[in-house]
């Protein structure tokens, strides 16, 4: 078998999905993530049996570009959280009724094509492509189904739309540039150019233009507050469990091993600015007022210790970084799901008029604080492994990074409790139907996945380290 | 032996999941009394363990599982069975099984009694996590999991916002304390590759650290057992979660959890041996924090918080002898105080019940006739804590006092100011709440009953080991210094000479006098403290507890307040206009292009012809000047 499959099923699904029509195109959608899911996981197993899953098809050869997908263990965990998320996302998009549904269930697997497309892609010009078709489905999505006023909504998309594809426009230059020199894509060809330190402080910046929008990197964040909070929830999710994913890992797979020697020398300044985010994105958490907002400014600040994890070019920091990037996919798709499932009784996103759910729906309250704790990173949860992982790859670069970074764990704690208070707990004021057995699969699964991996990561870890170690060689 | 260690381990464990899952199904007295069947089946394997540890066995460490790898450590789900592990977790269990019982009256009344003990069984398993990890993280998984607990049982009546406030305080000021550890582990992970005990100090012997690093690892470790032991700064949280109910304050804020950080620090005494500037830091944190609990704890009139104030005095106490490096005697503080401080609690749980949950002393008075075993019980308790002959708080803070006369004189005259407040504010609260006329409503006075046997069964253990508990330390025959011996750097003992029982004169009289003055106000004179609006002076510094809530509020809190609102409303803005100026920028600018391009032949032309001209002179005469 070959790594395509997993993206023909993802793409078919699409198909089928919409063909299928309204009334079927939520369940169609979900085998097909299921069964992408599925193929992952056989590609896993094929991958650790030894087998080579690449895939190289010519495809515009005058230009020497290649339908290139290479599978290592760092592409196969990224596939595992895409195709893992998929199924609960659309599950998540159950308990909504969406007009045109056959639309957006065909979207968001065309979305989870594009995306499991970046992380296989080992052709720049493919790679390239990929990056930015995501864009496609979830402008469509965050349109149509978002909410709020249409005029607003029309405007902060637009302004994520234009912003990211702007920020992608000089990693298109920073690759045309190299394809200038070595007459080829292919990731392996691009690693082994010979490049003066100046190229590569242009490449570093280039790609750093496009990955710190997506990611996002303060300055660069401000696309995202309001997008998710204007997006729906099923787009919320895709956004801030997978798509910016993308960033960060194309972060370790594309911009570091292309620019080392620029890498090392602004390692220091990029970890401070990465760190900067964490604190300020913990900050300005503090004082939302709308909980989708809230969940996008600690996502900020969340992946402002992935960044700095990256960007301290340790083997500590990228295994954190990985792991991170998964458990937090994990908990903020559940953080999102929580925020709906609220919706849908208060219909209201405003932290101030929630309170008194905990005493109407006990068992809701006790998978929200679990995933709640997780975000904070309570040992036991896979959040810690990864987030231990991190602040122990800035300990190695420089003690204080790991002190200033390490406030994270109390600024979070502090607005993830004061926000739980607020939402949860204190005496009922408004009439909370308690949730079903339907509505609590896709949080017992977030808690279980949650735990699960907080108490056997070494599995995950053993996948990734031997890419991560020879993408670090090529850096050093 | 495998079996021993697995049942220890997961019996609260499957308690946990049992009252959580099938509690409400399974009643109010069935979930109580699987809660407490499964923390007496741990403490009964801690017996097991114990009694072989005693015979001079070792127990080799056990590995459950591997955890996780970290660059070159190896992080393994792996327990450690010495000396100091298994009589901790003989103390925690046995306390626990004690405080289990009492709840299955104490919390009857309550709808969520099932919650309450699956709380409680989770904390007794994370606290079993943390006594007998053997490396860091386990113990660290331990330390955040018996926060979380805490937290849990704080907030139990979540309806009251000001209790989550309290629990929630609670979590973030150990969090603090929490930032400190892990930089520690981080230091001693990085310099050794192991966060093993074990294998930590015999690397230790080998010079590998340079002795500045090793002092800040040891602050970081010290900075995290100030959170989770309440000395200041970060002590604040204590008091507040009184909130949550008594049974919760007698086993995690008095006698089990607030002890971690001693746990800790004796746990790696072979650490601070190394660093005599940090133990100097512990034990001056150890006594300020002493005297200023036991002060405050002077003018309190809650009942609850009177101990809670205790409390934190006496875990300075502790601190000030790890300071000064003798475990064995904070060791046994650490022991003896859980007995009495628990009776303690549980013991105004009984008052309060009596009362339908009136906390406040100037409502009681009298209640000696009327809770006979109640008013006995706390009574041993308070001779002990008050440090008099021969209960047993009297041979522990003796050994401290005298261990701090030797070392420091000044540590040890505060330590001894300490103790004197704290026998006067104790008997003040005996007499407050037992003799006298009852002050409260006729309503109360008509309710008023000694509790069942559940709730007095275990009051009565705990004050007879209040009583005699002083034995497993005689001076000049310890068992408890013979049986920790193999665990401490060899130190000399203190002799039993005439210095000594001066000493132990001193304390005694001392003690004395702080129990006569408030004899003669709250007995005597039958004084009962004023309402709070009319408290004036140094006794409403007091009263506040010097302000520290309100400073941390106005230095701290309030600021990050602030700059967050600041950040939201012109950071963000300021960073969003920007970009969108940027856009703007290219808009008005591709305005502008749009005008070149306006058909008119003249202009390209001219355009062309400039940019040739420009284009040759580049090539031709500045490239060749170059």
């Amino acid at each position: 078998m070959d790594s395509s499959i997993v993206l023909i099923v993802l793409l078919v699904g699409a198909l089928v999905t919409y063909l299928s029509g309204n009334k079927f195109a939520s369940k169609i959608a979900l085998v097909s993530s299921i069964a992408a899911f599925g193929a992952t996981v056989l590609a896993l197993n094929a991958y650790q049996a030894g087998e080579n899953l690449d895939v190289t098809i010519p495809w515009i050869s005058q230009f020497n570009i290649n339908f290139a997908l290479h599978v290592d263990g760092l592409s196969l965990v990224m596939l595992l959280l895409t195709t893992g998320l998929l199924p609960l996302i659309i599950l998540s998009g159950f308990i909504t009724k969406f007009e045109n549904s056959k639309s957006i269930y065909a979207l968001m697997l065309f979305m989870g094509f594009s995306m499991a497309g970046t992380f296989l892609a080992s052709d720049g010009f493919l790679y390239y492509i990929f990056w930015e078709i995501a864009l496609i489905p979830i402008y469509f999505i965050a349109l149509n189904w978002g909410n709020g006023d249409v005029e607003d909504r029309k405007k902060a998309i637009l302004k994520f739309f234009i912003y990211t594809f702007a920020g992608s426009l000089f990693m298109l230059l920073a690759f045309i540039y190299l394809y200038s020199k070595g007459g080829s894509f292919d990731i392996n060809k691009l690693y082994a150019l010979p490049l003066t330190h100046i190229e590569k402080t242009y490449i570093f910046f280039a790609f750093f233009l496009a990955y710190a929008i997506k990611i996002p990197v303060i300055p660069f964040h401000t696309w995202q507050a309001n997008t998710y909070s204007k997006a729906p929830a099923v787009g919320t999710m895709l956004l801030s469990g997978i798509m910016l994913k993308m960033g960060l890992y194309s972060v370790l797979r594309w911009q570091l091993p292309l620019s080392d020697s620029a890498a090392k020398e602004y390692m220091p300044i990029i970890v401070a600015l990465s760190i900067a985010g964490i604190i300020y994105g913990a900050i300005v958490t503090l004082k939302q007022k709308d909980i989708k907002k809230f969940l996008a400014y600690s996502s900020l600040s969340h992946v402002g210790l992935i960044a700095a994890g990256l960007y301290s070019l340790t083997i500590e920091g990228f295994q954190g970084a990985v792991l991170q990037m998964l458990s937090h996919g994990i908990v903020i798709v559940g953080l999102f799901y929580v925020v709906e499932l609220i919706y849908n009784r208060y219909n209201t996103y405003q932290i101030k008029e929630m309170g008194g759910i905990r005493i109407q729906d006990t068992y809701f309250a006790s998978l929200f604080m679990i995933i709640m704790l997780a975000s904070v990173a309570l040992p036991t949860t896979f959040n810690f492994i990864g987030e231990f992982n991190l602040l122990y790859s800035l300990f190695k670069v420089n003690i204080w990074y790991a002190v200033i970074a390490g406030t994270t764990i109390i600024l979070g704690a502090f607005y993830m409790l004061r926000m739980f208070q607020k939402v949860m707990l204190g005496s009922e004021t408004k009439t909370f139907h308690k949730i079903s057995k339907q509505e609590s699969i896709v949080l017992v699964l977030v808690v279980g996945l949650t735990i699960f991996f907080g108490l056997f990561p070494q599995p995950i870890i053993d996948l990734i380290t031997p890419s991560l170690q020879s993408i670090l060689t090529q850096i050093k | 032996m495998n079996t021993t260690i697995l049942l220890l381990l997961f019996a609260p464990l499957v308690g946990f999941l049992t009252t959580l899952f099938f509690g409400k199904k399974l009643g109010k007295t069935v979930s109580g009394v699987i809660g407490t069947t499964a923390v007496v089946i741990s403490f009964l394997c801690a017996l097991c363990l114990f009694s072989q540890i005693n015979a001079g066995e070792t127990i080799p460490t056990f590995k459950l599982a591997d955890w996780f790898s970290i660059g070159n450590i190896k992080i393994n789900f792996s327990f450690l069975f010495d000396q100091l592990s298994v009589l901790w977790l003989l103390f925690v269990t046995g306390i626990g099984s004690l405080i289990h019982l009492y709840s299955i009256n104490y919390m009857h009344e309550d709808e969520n009694m099932h919650k309450f003990f699956s709380y409680l069984n989770l904390f007794v398993f994370f606290m079993i996590a943390l006594v007998a990890g053997s490396n860091l993280l386990i113990m660290f998984i331990g330390w955040e999991g018996v926060g979380l607990c805490s937290y849990l049982l704080i907030g139990f009546w979540y309806k009251n916002q000001d209790y989550n406030d309290a629990a929630k305080k609670a979590f973030i000021m150990n969090r603090i304390g929490d930032l400190g550890f892990l930089i520690g582990i981080f230091i001693l992970g990085h310099t050794f590759g192991t966060l093993d005990f074990l294998e930590i100090k015999a690397l230790l012997g080998k010079d590998i650290i340079s002795p500045s690093l090793l002092s800040i690892a040891a602050l970081c470790l010290f900075i995290g057992a100030c959170g989770k032991s309440a000395q200041l700064p970060l002590a604040t949280w204590l008091p507040d979660a009184m909130a949550g109910p008594t049974p919760v304050s007698a086993l995690i804020h008095a006698a089990t959890m607030v002890t971690a950080g001693i746990f800790m620090i004796t746990r790696m005494n072979f650490l601070f041996d190394l660093t005599p500037d940090v133990q100097n830091v512990i034990a001056i944190v150890g006594a300020i924090t002493a005297i200023v609990a036991a002060s405050i704890g002077l003018v309190q009139n809650d009942i609850k918080k009177v101990l809670a104030y205790s409390t934190v005095s006496q875990l300075g106490l502790m601190f000030l002898a790890l300071g000064l490096g003798a475990y064995e005697v904070a060791v046994f503080h650490v022991i003896t105080h859980a007995f009495f401080k628990a009776c303690l609690f549980l013991g105004s749980g009984s008052v309060i019940h009596a009362l339908h949950g009136e906390q406040d002393m100037r409502n009681m008075g009298g209640l000696r006739k009327v809770m006979p075993i109640t008013f006995w019980t706390m009574m041993i308790s308070t001779l002990a804590i008050s440090g008099i002959f021969p209960f047993s708080g009297f041979w522990s803070k003796d050994e401290i006092l005298m261990t701090a006369f030797h070392a420091n004189i000044p540590l040890w005259v505060i330590g001894s100011i300490a103790s004197i407040m704290t026998a006067f504010y104790m008997f003040r609260l005996m007499y407050l709440t037992f003799f006298n006329d009852f002050r409260g409503t006729e309503e109360q006075k008509h309710h008023l009953h000694e509790s069942p046997a559940l709730i007095t069964i275990p009051l009565v253990i705990l004050a007879t080991l209040a009583a005699i508990g002083g034995a497993i330390s005689l001076p000049g025959n310890s068992w408890l210094n013979h049986y920790l011996a193999p665990l401490f750097k060899k130190h000399e003992a203190h002799h039993l000479d005439g210095q000594a029982y001066m000493l132990m004169a001193i304390a005694t009289v001392g003690a004395l006098v702080g129990i006569g003055i408030a004899y003669s106000k709250y007995l005597k004179k039958k004084e009962v403290p004023v309402a709070d609006s009319e408290v004036q002076g140094l006794h409403k510094v007091l009263s506040n507890k010097y302000y520290l809530d309100e400073i941390y509020m106005a230095t701290i809190v309030k600021p990050i307040y602030m700059i967050s609102n600041f950040a939201k409303k012109y950071v963000e803005k300021f960073i969003s206009k920007a970009v969108i100026g940027l856009g703007g920028a290219t808009y008005a600018l591709s305005i502008k292009g749009k005008k070149i391009q306006n058909g008119n032949i003249g202009v390209y032309l001219f355009a062309f012809i400039f940019g040739m001209v420009g284009f040759l002179v580049y090539v031709f005469i500045i490239r060749d000047v170059k």
